[in-house]
């Protein structure tokens, strides 16, 4: 299977910022080493300036406010700094894996703009007194190659990142886990104290960052944090890539500033193909919004927590009218329970469960009493797990409950909607090995 | 100043990837454990109040994973 690129086929100026894609939306090609050299130049050595006590890239994050963009939002300059204090020689770990199925955009950077990632893991790595560091790809991935490929393009530098292939699962690309495997050779994440900056790999402090964070890090060490601060809002500052998938006139990958209505990146992909009903935020594991009342809900980690729930991985997946929303989650989640690492039992049986009540109540199979065991469970669940996932996989199912509500009376009175209408929500695999829904 | 309320409390936690649902604590410590239906545990509270601090501290013991600890809680809270 070849991997399969979703990408703007334009991105019109009056979009807004375009900084990660900027190479692509001048000449449409991947930039290779020649090119991104001819456009960026070296990257610079920030300079400590007088009076200032503090690394001077992690100072320049620091006030450019970035946050982490692997969907926690964490402030990366905090992350940096607790590294770099670490105990020991620390290690530097770029998070390419993207391994929620519904988001490309990782894939989309990594393709595109190869060389601003490989510029950002070695000024990361100079930040905070790293020699090691590494770039996690999932085994399998096309990517791996064209990785190796574009750092053999560069120059011998004494940072330059090892590819390093894990195994291609939903969990195993959580911090913990990367750490883990690292360590111990298990893809499977931990106990979240102590954290990875504190204690990661051979007990090293680590910096686990997502790749477009390493990358906007490099834009912010050319052009500053006035630049960097110049679109997004005060507390969700810069741009963002994002997945639009669904049912849009033009899936991809787009760039947008934080802060937009998240009606804005449904137009930049060409607008719904067919009426809408819901977007699933957040990637596969993420939480359902009404459409058209989400239209209007500023796209930042705040604004989505102020409302009730979270932004996650920017990533909006379109579920038109005429899909059966219900059947549509209970094939994410048959998929999130089948990528549990198997090592709390809430998410060892408890994501089965759910997932097994959500398809008795698509198929007409369950009662008012089952609805209300579901509800239990979804109660029962989150925050008893190591990682995040059986937390995000009963949001995704409780935000189902709510923004399909109407649909519920049906389905308990023996009137489901029929086996065909589920909605396709994953991207095209990145890679054969991957496994979807 | 809740750091400071917090300085000296002890507090269960559970290590869920420890655990393995022999369910010895609900049986030890009912006031602050009870099952899920798959028999894991559910922690009522985090804070050992000072009268349970003995079966706390022996259901901490007899869990056969280690997976159930008791510990004081940092002066951060």
């Amino acid at each position: 299977m070849t991997h399969t690129l979703a990408l703007p086929p334009e991105h019109p100026a009056s979009a807004g910022p375009v900084r990660l894609l900027s190479g692509w939306a001048r000449t449409r090609q991947p930039a290779d080493w020649v090119e991104h050299s001819a456009s960026y130049g070296p990257p610079p050595v920030p300079r400590r300036t007088r009076g200032q006590g503090d690394e001077p890239l992690i100072a320049l994050v620091d006030q450019a406010g970035l946050r982490g963009r692997g969907g926690a939002a964490f402030p990366t300059a905090r992350k940096l700094a607790e590294v770099r204090s670490g105990r020991g020689r620390a290690v530097v770990l770029a998070n390419g894996c993207e391994g929620d199925p519904g988001s490309n955009k990782d894939h989309a950077l990594l393709t595109l703009a190869p060389h601003l990632v490989i510029d950002g893991i070695i000024l990361a790595a100079q930040a905070v007194g790293a020699r090691e560091t590494m770039l996690c790809l999932h085994r399998g991935d096309p990517l791996v190659d064209s990785m190796r490929a574009a750092i053999a393009e560069r120059p011998n530098e004494p940072l330059l990142p090892t590819v390093v292939e894990v195994p291609a699962r939903y969990v195993s690309s959580a911090d913990t886990a990367l750490v883990n495997f690292l360590t111990n050779g298990t893809a499977k994440p931990t106990q979240r104290s102590p954290r990875p900056s504190q204690r990661g790999v051979r007990g090293r402090p680590t910096l686990v960052d997502n790749v477009e964070t390493l990358a906007h890090i490099a834009l912010i060490a050319r052009y500053g944090p006035e630049w960097f601060r110049a679109c997004g809002t005060a507390t969700s500052p810069g741009s963002t890539l994002i997945t639009v998938g669904g049912a849009v006139r033009l899936p991809g990958v787009y760039e947008i500033e934080f802060g937009v209505p998240l009606g804005h990146p449904l137009r930049l992909a060409g607008g719904p193909a067919r009426l809408l009903q819901a977007v699933l935020i957040g990637g596969l594991a993420g939480r359902w919004l009404p459409m058209p009342a989400a239209h209007e809900l500023p796209l930042t980690e705040e604004d989505c927590r102020a409302a009730g729930g979270r932004m996650g991985i920017a990533a909006v997946t379109a579920l038109p009218a005429g899909a059966c929303g219900l059947h549509t989650t209970a094939r994410a989640l048959r998929y999130l329970a089948e990528e549990s690492a198997g090592q709390c039992g809430p998410c060892m049986f408890g994501l089965p469960a759910i997932a097994d009540d959500m398809t008795d109540l698509a198929t007409g199979a369950a009662a008012s009493e089952d609805l209300a065991r579901l509800r239990r469970r979804l109660g029962v669940i989150p925050g008893r797990g190591a990682c995040a996932h059986p937390d995000a996989t009963v949001s995704l199912a409780a935000t189902a409950l709510d923004v399909f509500t109407d649909d519920l009376p049906a389905h308990l009175s023996g009137h489901p909607c029929p086996p065909g209408s589920a909605f396709p929500l994953a991207l095209s695999p990145h890679h054969p090995d991957a496994r979807h829904p | 100043m809740k750091g400071s309320r917090r300085r000296n409390e002890n507090q269960l936690r559970i290590d869920p990837i420890s655990c393995h649902a022999h369910g010895l604590c609900a049986d030890l410590l009912p006031e602050m454990v009870t099952l899920d239906e798959w028999g894991y545990p559910i922690l009522l509270g985090e804070a050992v109040p000072a009268p349970l601090l003995q079966h706390a501290r022996r259901a901490a013991a007899a869990c056969p994973s280690l997976a159930l600890r008791l510990t004081r809680a940092e002066p951060t809270g």
